[in-house]
């Protein structure tokens, strides 16, 4: 019987700053972040305390030097929303972590909620800028001039469940996800015959586990940073998909992840197809547009990612059946989806224009290519790729084609528009979010796994959270709702 | 790969119901509309919103590697 889950997905969104001076990176994504974080009355900076992300979940694997911690240590800006989420300069680039959420529909709301929060702090960070400056955002995972940034996602995993078994039942589902999670790009840094392939990042992945997330990256990161108990919990940290607009495709990538994770915690996968080579095999399946191309497997013969896919959904089908819990709605919703993408690709990958990345912006890209006779290696071919990413609504060539009903929605404006300031409310997210929204000036700091409160005393309390399902609005809210101030939620904690 | 002329389900030999089928839109005046004006009006208005100095744009556009 599988335990619940939790996920949460990272984002490094792309920055460029347009006007008449030029401005560093770095100071640029601080001052995107201190802008929005200037809308509160008071700062709340993260709390650092738990954290050790060269931690290896592999045993006798030494640290890897070169992971410098970026925070606020170097002035730069590093803070937590009233929804839970975490918004924060990392490596050059303005990152939104959502708060933790329970399943795939959730996950959709809030990161779309962390579009909304992007283009609003560029906006007022350009404000502070020269006048005629722009601060432009993209929800995108390169420039394509040999650059990659990260799209994470986060699950919350028991650690009974074994690394060895999750590595080996998870790598040929990697391999052939792209399909639908693929945010699709033109060129390649491999290979200068792809005029356009399925992803943004496939090209900068060199080998199949390891804790790197800068270089070398690794298809299976054996970071081992639970931000909950570690005793009972490992995160597993997915590093090798796409950052997504299309709603359908952020469900589908987490959705999925979320059954099989299940699944793979029952231990009722049986034997996975093994791929020979799976880094070879994941360039292949990103430059092919077909869906068809054959990947060698370990035990002789070969599969297609069409068919690797089919084989996750037909095992997990089985494995839902079998199981004595029931299907929840959404998961039900994950089921019938990924299967109609399935059967779309089978008939053409390019008919999942509208509900995938990859296929709605190539069907962008050929239109506008054909119209004005361009090349693939064209700029301004190039620059409808990228300013597909845009997350400005009046801008962004996504969004553009969403206001005309081109692409399929899954949750409402209205929806995520809330969710910019309101966290779920079904995870420790609520009670962070909440007490930052209510007490503000009384949460010193506050990170996935406490918070520190300034109750007025000589010593700041710190209140530990490391169970994710423990804070809900069913546990707390009432509890939130009758006291005045942080002392009196502390008296209440402890009696 | 630029193999041309494959983008194309939206043209000419392709009524309207079965693209709407293919994308399902929101609001009844998206799916009256007519899919190849359409595609037209799409591709003129990313004429209208596209960067200015599109090329330059684009070269100049130089990330710092992250994650």
């Amino acid at each position: 019987m599988s335990t619940p889950k939790f996920v949460g997905v990272e984002t490094e969104y792309g920055i460029a700053v347009d006007g008449p001076s030029p401005v560093n990176p770095v100071l640029a994504s601080s001052m995107v972040v201190g802008a929005y974080r200037a809308v509160g009355e008071g700062d709340v900076r993260w709390d650092h305390t738990d954290e050790s992300p060269q931690r290896d979940a592999r045993s006798g694997v030494v640290p890897a030097p070169g992971e410098p911690m970026i925070d606020d240590e170097l002035g730069l800006a590093n803070t937590v929303l009233t929804n839970g989420a975490r918004f924060y300069v990392d490596h050059a680039h303005p990152e939104y972590a959502t708060p933790e959420c329970t399943n795939a529909r959730d996950l959709v709301v809030w990161d779309r909620a962390g579009e909304l929060i992007l283009a609003d702090a560029a906006e007022r960070a350009a404000a502070s800028l020269p006048p005629g400056s722009r601060v432009l955002i993209h929800k995108n995972n390169t420039d394509g001039k040999g650059a990659a940034y990260g799209t994470h996602e986060n699950y919350l995993v028991p650690r009974t469940v074994p690394f060895g078994r999750l590595t080996r039942q998870l790598l040929p589902f990697f391999v052939s996800r792209p399909l639908y999670t693929g945010a699709g790009r033109i060129g390649s840094e491999l290979d200068r015959g792809v005029g356009f392939q399925l992803t943004q990042r496939a090209d900068f992945f060199e080998v199949e586990l390891g804790l790197e997330t800068t270089l070398k990256r690794p298809l299976m990161n054996t970071r081992d940073e639970p931000h909950a108990d570690p005793d009972r919990y490992r995160r597993l940290h997915v590093i090798n998909g796409d950052a997504n607009l299309c709603e359908v495709a952020t469900f589908l990538k987490v959705g999925t992840m979320l059954l099989l994770l299940d699944a793979i915690e029952d231990d009722a996968l049986p034997a996975v197809p093994v791929l020979a080579e799976p880094v070879a095999a994941f360039h292949a399946v990103s430059h092919d547009l077909t869906g068809r191309v054959e990947l060698p497997l370990e035990a002789g013969g070969s599969a297609t990612p069409l068919a690797l896919q089919r084989w996750y959904l037909d095992a997990v089908r089985r494995y839902v059946k079998d199981r004595a819990q029931p299907l929840e709605a959404v998961e039900e919703e994950v089921l019938t989806r990924w299967e109609a993408v399935l059967d779309t690709a089978e008939e053409d990958p390019r008919l999942l224009a509208g509900q995938v990345d990859w296929a709605t912006k190539l069907e962008l890209l050929e239109g506008y290519r054909q119209r004005h006779d361009l090349d693939w290696d064209s700029d301004r071919l190039k620059m409808v790729d990228l300013q597909y990413h845009d997350v400005r609504t009046d801008k962004g060539l996504y969004h553009r084609l969403a206001a005309r009903g081109r692409v399929e929605r899954l949750v409402d404006d209205a929806e995520v528009a809330a969710a910019v300031h309101r966290p779920p409310e079904d995870t420790r997210a609520w009670f962070r979010g909440e007490c930052i929204r209510r007490f503000r000036t009384q949460v010193v700091a506050a990170g996935w796994d406490a918070l520190v409160l300034d109750a007025g005393r000589d010593s700041l309390q710190r209140v530990p959270m490391m169970e994710p399902g423990r804070g809900t609005r069913a546990q707390v809210g009432s509890l939130l709702d009758e006291v005045d101030d942080i002392a009196g939620l502390l008296q209440r904690l402890r009696g | 790969m630029s193999d041309g002329g494959q983008s194309q389900r939206r043209g000419d030999e392709q009524s309207p119901d079965e693209a709407v089928e293919q994308a399902p839109v929101e609001g009844g005046d998206a799916q009256a509309r007519d899919v190849v004006d359409d595609v037209d009006e799409l591709l003129d208005e990313i004429d209208d919103v596209l960067e200015e100095n599109a090329e330059e744009f684009v070269r100049g556009y130089v990330q710092k590697g992250g994650q």
